[in-house]
């Protein structure tokens, strides 16, 4: 390898533009098992995953045992509070931790090798172990754990529990704080972390006592997945990590009697329902509006029953991606600042919204003003603070998603197809309009490079659109959304109301890990890739399969796209040198291929597919290629720009 | 380029959608019962903060309930801005209760101390201002009197006006607190 000392790197992409394959590592290791995270039937671990899953589903305590506290392989060493940290994770049925080392959690460390059935994976920084923790949480449906140190293990962790609380991921923060002596003198790698993630996290917790920690935990996991769900950050101090203790894990009961303050209403109230019902009867043109919230109650086949018998269509959010499969007739699309213009054209004509589980979004109604002038509203959502907030609404419930589209569902008639006939036939013929004009997928783009919505969509048919597909921020974002086909809940990862960029890769390790049985695939531009490529590292040392789709415009492609088109073609900063991927990926020990043009995708994909671990595929994309339709901050769902001079339509 | 994208049943253009929260503003009581624990306060200050409440006065003290602790809030805002603040309360783990008393009858009390300046020559014109207002004086000075008042917020207001003329030295007033007057019992309401 040879090392530029000094002046520019040279350009990456010059010379030969066929596929170049840097495939040693691929072959070092081959044949490499990979660990499922599946737990085996009838084990402690199965009955902990199954407890904690039907807790996420407000479904009540599980007739299970709960996993007791394991004694075995401390052996004769006495139980300390890093010995309640790693059976309170495993008994909630988390077998996988993401986390780095430091000064004060290294108790904890000292302890890790005696509970090998948690998998630790060694991350390379710790805003990457906040979003793989995050990734296996949207992946499972279930708790997804990180852990740092104090100080700036800490602060490293922020990002990662902020985009975790925007898009209302349940996830456990862990952090070692410095002994309960220095706490408050400024003391090496002090800082108040607590007072950091306080409006950041759905709630947050410092202990000093490792009697409090086994309460502690239980209820750290029960407000992370209850309700609406969100992060949960504890703070230990290093000394009590290290003392002795004898308390018991409390059960569920406990738990619960222990926060009178913590109960989410999961019924919608019977007169909200029967008033929904009646606005449902009256209206012409309703559209659902399905968000995460579909998702997080696993409500999917609810909303699908409740669509079909009164003939709605059904529009979503970015992170509602999967409440419906996309093939449905009544899955209608993607809304929003960039989503189709079919679907705001509905929005803006509806007679009636069905908000369930989302809330209005300022990328989604833009401005308020002129949001849906003509609709109602009635607003399901099992966070009452999101109702009302955004947009007054005419019927509001509160109460979780599944159980409310279940009670609703009886209470409205059914509506054949054809009493809806001339809506339908409307909104379909608004549809091919907006599909044909939206797209530009013959392949290759006017600069002869790539078209990124053409590689999206061959990464969503060459996986079958059965992978679990990991965006990063930006236009790759929002080509994901619109063009890679979604048929699943949970298989499409996106940092929404955050816009984390650096989010996929690590994303992506955690998502893998938690669906081992799909294909995992990180949509990443190079802008965000640069951000969190150290992560690479962790990828090849765990043999974790994730394949990312490097889409280099040597752009900030959103910041120039805003550049070019609201503030007049002034580019600062929207260039952006990168490596050669090739050699970079190389260096790691991921294996890597590149594609320039429409010939070389498929096989570039297919490239990766063989792999048996990570893999990179670096496509050339066109250079200045926009998201279109988009709405311009400010302006209204009526006010989208299809198009811009300069550019083919 | 832009292009209509909504073409709507009516022919009229429809009235703007209103913003939550862009109504008349006036002042607002919120009770909150939280879990009496080191650091509530500051969730529920740092909260309203962040959510871009503005709180007139904070009054927290405990309840007869042991671990519970009541806070009365004072904020003004329109009445969607304030139910708002009220469900982003709820939010919070440790708070148990919330109840917006503005429309309710309530009994509303708030203590000041006021040290006024005093000289031999006005002493007694003080103490009769004192008297005639219900104040009562709790410590005595050759060159000031502290006078302890307490009422509703508007009776402290008048006092604290009437003794400005003399001379305020220092002023500390304790924000309102206030109890919805009947049976109803917001601690009992909670256990519902």
């Amino acid at each position: 390898m040879t090392i530029t000392k000094g002046g520019r790197a040279k350009a990456p992409n010059d010379g030969s533009a066929s596929s170049t394959v840097t495939s040693s590592a691929a072959a070092k290791h081959a044949g490499r098992a990979r660990t499922s995270h599946e737990p085996a039937a009838g084990t402690a671990h199965a009955a902990a995953v199954e407890r904690a899953q039907r807790e996420m589903l407000h479904e009540g305590p599980s007739t299970s045992a709960m996993r007791p506290a394991d004694p075995g392989p401390r052996g004769a060493r006495p139980r300390i509070g890093a010995d309640v940290v790693c059976e309170a994770i495993l008994r909630q049925g988390v077998d996988v931790v993401f986390s780095y080392p430091g000064g004060v959690i290294l108790p904890l460390y000292d302890i890790l090798g005696d509970y090998p059935e948690l998998r630790h994976i060694l991350v390379r920084h710790e805003q990457g172990g906040a979003h793989a923790a995050d990734g296996y949480a949207r992946s499972t449906g279930r708790v997804g754990v990180c852990i740092g140190t104090s100080g700036p293990g800490a602060t490293n962790l922020v990002t990662g529990i902020a985009t975790a609380q925007l898009d209302s991921v349940p996830l456990i923060a862990i952090t070692g704080n410095v002994p309960s002596a220095l706490i408050g003198k400024d003391a090496f790698q002090e800082i108040d972390i607590n007072g950091i993630t306080l409006p950041m996290t759905k709630h947050n917790y410092l202990v000093r006592d490792a009697n409090d920690l086994p309460r502690v935990f239980a209820e750290a996991f029960h407000i992370a997945r209850t309700g609406r769900p969100g992060p949960v950050h504890i703070d230990i101090t290093k000394d009590a990590l290290q003392q002795e203790t004898a308390a018991a894990h409390p059960d569920d009961a406990e738990v619960r009697a222990g926060l009178p303050g913590f109960k989410p209403n999961l019924h919608g109230h019977f007169r909200q329902l029967k008033a929904a019902a009646a606005e449902v009867e009256a209206a012409q043109r309703p559209v659902i509006l399905a968000g995460h919230g579909v998702l997080h109650a696993r409500a999917e086949a609810e909303l699908l029953a409740f669509a079909e018998k009164a003939s709605i269509p059904v529009a979503w959010t970015l992170l509602g991606i999967g409440a419906i499969d996309e093939r449905h007739p009544l899955a209608y699309g993607f809304m929003g600042m960039h989503g189709w213009k079919h679907v705001n054209r509905a929005i803006q004509s509806a007679d009636l919204l069905l908000a369930i589980g989302m809330r209005f979004d300022d990328r989604v109604t833009g401005n308020v003003r002129t949001y849906a002038p003509y609709a109602r509203i009635v607003h399901v959502d099992i966070d009452p603070a999101e109702i009302g907030k955004n947009v007054a609404v005419e019927v509001p419930i509160v109460g979780d998603a599944k159980r409310v589209l279940e009670a609703l569902t009886p209470m409205v008639s059914e509506v054949p197809r054809e009493s809806r006939a001339e809506y339908l036939d409307q909104l379909a013929e608004w549809k091919r309009d907006s599909e044909a004009s939206s797209w530009h997928g013959s392949g290759s783009w006017r600069d002869g490079l790539l078209s990124a919505d053409y590689v999206v969509q061959r990464i969503g048919e060459l996986t079958d659109h059965e992978a679990t597909y990991v965006a990063d921020v930006g236009q790759n974002q929002m080509w994901l959304a619109r063009y890679a086909g979604f048929r699943h809940p949970n298989t499409h990862i996106s940092s929404g109301g955050l816009g984390t960029m650096g989010f996929a890769v690590p994303a992506a390790m955690g998502a893998a890990l938690g669906a081992p049985e799909r294909e995992t695939w990180a949509i990443v531009g190079d802008g965000g890739f640069q951000m969190t490529s150290q992560e690479l590292m962790t990828l090849v040392q765990d043999q974790i399969p994730v394949k990312i789709a490097l889409f280099d415009n040597k752009k900030l492609g959103m910041i120039r796209q805003w550049q070019e088109i609201i503030y007049a073609g002034n580019y600062h900063s929207a260039h952006l040198q990168g490596p050669d991927y090739l050699k970079l990926a190389e260096a790691y020990g991921v294996a890597a291929i590149k594609a320039s043009t429409p010939a070389e995708v498929d096989a570039a994909i297919r490239f990766a597919q063989g792999v048996d671990g990570p893999a990179l595929v670096w496509f050339e994309i066109a250079g200045e290629q926009n998201v279109f339709p988009m709405m311009p901050a400010g302006k209204g769902l009526s006010d989208l720009i299809e198009h811009w001079d300069g550019e083919p339509s | 380029m832009t292009a209509q994208a909504g073409s709507g049943p009516a022919h009229t253009a429809p009235p703007a959608r209103s913003l939550p929260g862009s109504g008349e503003t006036r002042l607002h009581r919120l009770v909150a019962l939280v879990v009496d624990k080191p650091g509530v306060l500051n969730r529920v200050a740092s909260l309203m903060r962040a959510r871009n409440f503005n709180i007139d006065s904070l009054a927290v003290s405990r309840t007869d309930q042991a671990g519970l602790s009541r806070m009365t809030i004072s904020l003004h805002g329109d009445d969607v801005a304030v139910e708002q603040a009220a469900k982003q309360l709820y939010r919070l783990i440790d708070v148990v209760k919330v109840q917006d008393v503005t429309n309710e009858p309530t009994v509303e009390h708030e203590l000041a101390l006021v040290k006024v300046r005093a000289t031999d020559s006005n002493r007694a014109e003080i103490l009769k201002v004192v008297e005639l207002s219900r104040g009562r004086v709790v410590d005595l000075g050759p060159e000031s009197v502290i006078v302890e008042i307490s009422g509703p917020e508007a009776d402290v207001e008048t006092f604290v006006g009437l003794v400005r003329t003399y001379g305020i030295k220092e002023l500390v007033r304790t924000g309102a607190v206030v109890m919805a007057r009947g049976s109803g019992s917001i601690e009992e309401a909670r256990k519902k």
